[in-house]
């Protein structure tokens, strides 16, 4: 049984890593802020979220696992925030959404160009 | 499972240095926002983990749970702060 949830625990860690490198790699790639917001939102919750839940397999029913539980409730409820209030700022200072580049209207210039 | 987690570290600290790129490179003030931001919340799983390592979990989850609030507020004064997001349009 103790065998079994430590499997438990290292796959879901890993799936933690795994997002927490997605959303990295989608933040150094992605062609503008707000797609890269929306990259960088999956490692705040899912990344985070699993990994703790796989270090509370992996602790049991103790009191250090409650506190892990608290850990990840807080980052649930202040992360979404944090990336909200940084896109709504940056579209009340007008920053503009990136385009295609073919369904580009004249003057709105591309940040960057996303491979091919 | 001390390997798997001396492993899952080394990993960890290695994906903490890509978004240290936006930072430095980011054309906007949010993007640095967003990579410091990223950055944080890979260092508050490291902390967890160093928590494990070192068999002191119950000191390091105290730990975490400020670092992550720190992380918050920071992430929320800092994009109150800044008055110019987009580079080179001043208000």
């Amino acid at each position: 049984m103790s065998h079994f949830s430590e499997i438990l625990a290292g796959v879901l860690m890993f799936g933690g890593v795994f997002f927490m490198l997605l959303g990295s790699i989608g933040l150094l790639r992605m062609p503008d802020f707000y797609t890269r917001a929306h990259a960088a939102g999956k490692i705040d919750t899912l990344g985070i979220m699993l990994f703790i839940v796989g270090m509370v397999v992996y602790e049991g029913l103790t009191l250090v696992s409650a506190k892990l539980a608290l850990v990840a409730v807080f980052v649930a409820l202040t992360s979404p925030v944090a990336t909200h209030q940084m896109t709504r700022r940056a579209l009340a200072y007008g920053l503009k959404p990136w385009v295609r580049p073919e369904a580009q209207t004249g003057e709105t210039e591309e940040p960057h160009a996303l491979g091919n | 499972m001390q390997t798997l987690f001396f492993a899952l570290a080394i990993v960890l600290s290695v994906i903490l240095l890509i978004p240290f790129y936006r930072v430095y490179k980011g054309p906007t003030v949010g993007d640095r926002l967003l990579g410091a931001s990223a950055a944080g919340s890979k260092t508050l799983t490291l902390i967890l983990l160093f928590g494990f390592l070192y068999e002191r979990i119950d000191m390091f989850v105290d730990i975490s749970m400020g670092y992550a609030i720190l992380n918050f507020a920071g992430v929320i004064a800092m994009s109150k702060y800044f008055k110019t997001i987009v580079p080179g349009k001043q208000e």
